[in-house]
């Protein structure tokens, strides 16, 4: 699955410019709010969760290549920090839902229905 | 100088979040554009990008002298600030004594030091209280 169709199959909404890394796909997730323990394990495709959205935020991105942000609960998303997004291609999303059921929505995403032991 | 051999340096201001990260990622856009292999890029960027940001956090600021040639990237990052008391510490996984100022941003998970390591072909840390901090990172292209 897409960054874009991840976006439309929950509803999330695309907060950066139209651009072709909405098409790479996910191939994981991480949720981690401390950017330099994000920085370690986030993997590249991954889906990852953070309140934070400071431009830090779009730096850890792009360096461990994530293929997007969700930042959860509709937190307001700093505008210097949509502009550095833009200007470095890292897609950020915003949902409705908390960290933990963007996180399950993405592991499905990924995985299908069936939960590894 | 040597012929072939790039250098650069930059300026990395105190407490600046809207321009900390700019030179590893400058950085970065020229090992792109020399076409250095995806996975050193990104060991280095992440490498100098973590000692960038403990310049500006814990260094008063400073700068980054970087070097490279054919084979490797060696980078320098300097800053006159407190140093580090106890080096044994701060590069354990955890320790951090990052002010709660950085902690809201969610830096202070002690991983900076640890993820330089683990990315660098070789870390060399240079301190002394009072006055300043020198982190070296080399990375070999193959
Ligand atoms: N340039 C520096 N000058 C002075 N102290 C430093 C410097 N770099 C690191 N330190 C000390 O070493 C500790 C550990 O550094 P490290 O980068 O591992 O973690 P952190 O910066 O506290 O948090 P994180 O990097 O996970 O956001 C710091 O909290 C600080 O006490
Ligand atoms: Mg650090």
């Amino acid at each position: 699955m897409t960054v874009r169709e991840f976006a439309a199959q929950y509803g999330y909404r695309i907060v950066t410019e139209e651009s072709a890394s909405l098409d790479r796909p996910i191939t994981g997730v991480y949720s981690c709010d401390l950017l330099s323990w994000a920085m370690a394990k986030v993997s590249a495709g991954d889906v990852w969760t953070t309140v934070h959205t400071n431009l830090n935020v779009v730096a850890v991105a792009s360096l461990t290549g994530a293929a997007c942000v969700v930042i959860p609960e509709n937190i307001e998303i700093e505008e210097p920090t949509v502009t550095r997004a833009n200007r470095e291609d890292v897609p950020l999303l915003s949902a409705g839902h908390g960290a933990a059921d963007i996180a399950v929505r993405a592991y499905q995403a990924v995985h299908g229905d069936v939960w590894p032991v | 100088m040597e012929p072939g051999v790039i250098i650069r340096e930059y300026t990395i201001p105190a407490n600046d979040f809207v321009v900390a990260g700019e030179a590893s990622s400058s950085v970065r856009k020229l090992l792109n554009q020399m076409g250095v292999a995806p996975a050193v890029v990104k060991r280095t960027s992440i490498a100098m990008y973590e000692a960038e940001i403990n310049a500006v956090i814990h260094g008063h600021g400073g700068r980054a002298h970087v070097e490279i040639d054919s084979e490797k990237i060696v980078i320098r990052i300097s800053d006159d600030g407190p140093g580090i008391p106890n080096v044994e510490l701060a590069m354990q996984e955890g320790w951090s004594t990052a002010p709660d100022s950085v902690r809201e941003m969610g830096f202070g998970a002690g991983m900076g030091l640890p993820n330089i390591k683990r990315h660098a072909d070789a870390f060399h840390l240079d301190t002394e209280q009072g006055r300043g901090t020198t982190v070296n990172i080399i990375v070999h292209f193959r």
